[in-house]
């Protein structure tokens, strides 16, 4: 009987908790996230086996038919990132309670934490409804959340920074929301799969071109589609080191998968998703994020900044999977969207345990790290050949995925640049292994190791990048699936 | 009179394009959030007018009326004008923020601020 609220739980559990967050004294509230973000896990875990044993879910809230009420659907596609969300917001929250309390300060470590659980809330929201405009929503939940745990940087340039991405992310949803009403204008709904019926019967007219465009660019605003990208680096760069690991693992990602939704399953991944030659135009952006972003990325010497640059060109790779349009190479960016996730999660977290005792990361400052520091380093080496896709780690099976599809096409021209663009992470993380190893660290520091709680946790995403880099039978068999589900819309 | 057949769809892309290019074209940071404001009323009217039929009423049911407006826009925009009121005031609270730590809100001297220094 109860397992068949789990869709509704899993967002009512965190959306009712932050309050409570708010209300308890700081050290509880971080207990209270920790234990509503492993229940989340627990219960998206559940509906994931479900999924996967009986097939697509779909709940109705308060039990009001399909396409009057509000339906969860939950398929392959969205359970596998819902469990990637979870996750991710585990973990990240399981490692927090130090660098919150050090960066944000303790007084306002419960206001971080409902925050925190908001943004959860949202995240799953947008990934678990099926309704269009339940999206739109949840979209909101989660982006006021960000914005604030944005804005609780230390640095005042976090302040503009969280500004600018509210301008940026306000304009991106309220031309999502502006495509959504054209769509209900010419359909008469809103239900996804309802809407994934109707449309071919209006393709043709010009509101459904516009929607469409109008949800092109809301969304890609959302997931910092180049050249849409410019709110994201400061961002990243100076929120705090919990809010930029979950973020860079889960906004992103859940933004893409919108995407994948919306313009596969919705539009049917049919004629007018070819017509308005969107592939060309994602395969063309995606290739500039991966070549200029990556590019940036090298001259930057804030390493927090090299990263979130990293961010934007690794993003190219998951639509660049979209762009050529095979579902082998849509596998690879299903893939790489969750790889992606775990790898800049476990750097995030490193880079916040580093930042926890020495402040800024500069490159300069980590001199010497690989001595003071070395389980940390170490982490950040794997980590990082993860990112350069080093066989053997789980960058490797998506650019390899994504090379495959390329191949079915046969454009070696296009897995000659996956294979260049994969060497420039090997400049700017180069850059940083030079440092922490081969510098000298200055005589008069006495740093020492990230509290044992913030390694653990961290390590759990470093095995992670390697585990799933050797055992693929979990992320790419679900990824294909996902894939499958998507292609065939609905 | 084709123009004026359609003045709310008229209305509705005046206001999305004056709310962007406010957005775009202000430097100061309490004028760009009344832009957003604008930019995001403009949606409003673009939910709202077409479930509007002329001589429809409310949708209760009576045996006096046959055509009815459609009520779905409205409960949306409702929700729409509460994500809009926590932007703004999520926006103001970041402006505030932002003048106690650079004492401007003007985007060209806060960015002259940190470029300088």
């Amino acid at each position: 009987m109860s397992s068949l609220h789990l869709p509704a739980l899993l967002v009512v559990v965190p959306l009712l908790s932050a309050p409570l967050c708010a209300l308890l004294p700081g050290r509880l509230s971080w207990f209270v996230a920790v234990v509503v973000s492993l229940a989340t896990l627990a219960i998206t875990w559940a509906v994931h086996d479900r999924v996967l044993a009986e097939g697509v879910i779909s709940y109705m809230i308060g039990n009001w038919p399909s396409p009057l009420g509000i339906e969860y659907r939950i398929d392959e596609a969205n359970a596998f990132v819902l469990l990637l969300v979870a996750g991710v917001g585990a973990v990240v929250a399981l490692w927090g309670r130090e660098s919150v309390a050090a960066e944000v300060g303790r007084r306002q470590e419960r206001w971080y934490w409902t925050m925190y659980l908001l943004a959860l809330a949202g995240l799953l929201g947008v990934t678990i409804t099926g309704d269009a405009f339940n999206v739109f929503v949840f979209l909101e939940i989660s982006s006021l959340a960000s914005y604030v745990l944005i804005g609780f940087g230390r640095d005042r340039r976090a302040l503009t920074a969280a500004y600018q991405y509210l301008i940026m992310g306000t304009i991106g949803a309220t031309f999502f929301v502006i495509g959504v009403g054209l769509l209900y204008t010419m359909t008469g709904t809103l239900n996804m799969a309802d809407l994934a019926a109707r449309l071919p019967l209006v393709e043709e007219t010009r509101p459904v071109h516009a929607a469409f465009a109008f949800l092109v660019v809301g969304i890609s605003l959302k997931l910092a589609l180049f050249p849409l990208h410019l709110w994201l680096p400061n961002a990243y760069a100076y929120a705090p080191s919990v809010t930029t690991a979950f973020l860079s693992a889960t906004a992103t990602k859940v933004a893409v998968y919108m995407f994948l939704r919306f313009f596969l399953s919705i539009f049917g991944g049919a004629e007018l998703f070819e017509l308005l030659a969107l592939p060309d135009i994602l395969l063309v952006l995606s290739l500039a994020a991966i070549f200029a972003a990556s590019t940036v990325a090298i001259f930057q010497s804030d390493v927090k900044r090299m990263l979130a640059y990293s961010s934007v060109a690794q993003i190219g790779y998951i639509t660049l999977g979209i762009g050529i349009g095979t579902r082998l190479a849509l596998t690879g960016g299903i893939v790489h969207l969750f790889n992606h996730a775990v790898m800049k999660g476990a750097l995030f977290l490193l880079l916040g345990g580093i930042a926890y005792r020495i402040g800024n990361v500069t490159l300069d400052r980590l001199a010497g790290l690989g001595r003071r520091m070395p389980v940390t380093t170490a982490g950040i080496v794997i980590a990082g050949l993860s990112l350069v896709g080093t066989p053997g780690t789980v960058g490797f099976v998506s650019k390899w995925y994504l090379a495959q599809g390329a191949l079915e096409r046969g454009w070696w021209w296009l897995v000659a640049l996956i294979v260049v663009g994969s060497l420039l992470p090997v400049v700017y993380l180069g850059r940083v292994i030079e440092a922490a190893y081969f510098r000298p660290a200055p005589a008069d520091s006495a740093l020492h190791e990230a509290t044992p709680q913030m390694l653990v946790t961290a390590w759990i995403l470093v095995v992670a990048c390697v585990w799933f880099g050797l055992d693929t039978s979990l992320t790419v068999d679900v990824a294909s699936r996902a894939a499958e589900a998507l292609w065939r819309g609905q | 009179m084709e123009v004026l057949a359609n003045i709310n769809q008229w209305v509705t892309i005046f206001l999305m394009v004056a709310g962007l290019y406010i957005v775009v074209a202000r430097g100061n940071m309490v004028k760009k959030l009344i832009g957003l404001g604008v930019f995001q009323t403009s949606v409003y009217l673009l939910y709202i007018s077409p479930g509007k039929i002329i001589g429809g009423t409310a949708p209760i049911i009576s045996p006096d009326f046959t055509v009815y407006s459609n009520p779905l826009p409205h409960v949306l925009i409702l929700t729409a004008i509460v994500v809009g009121v926590a932007t703004l005031a999520v926006g103001l609270a970041l402006v505030v923020r932002i003048n106690e730590a650079y004492d401007s809100i003007e985007e060209d001297e806060i960015y002259a601020q940190e470029h300088d220094a």
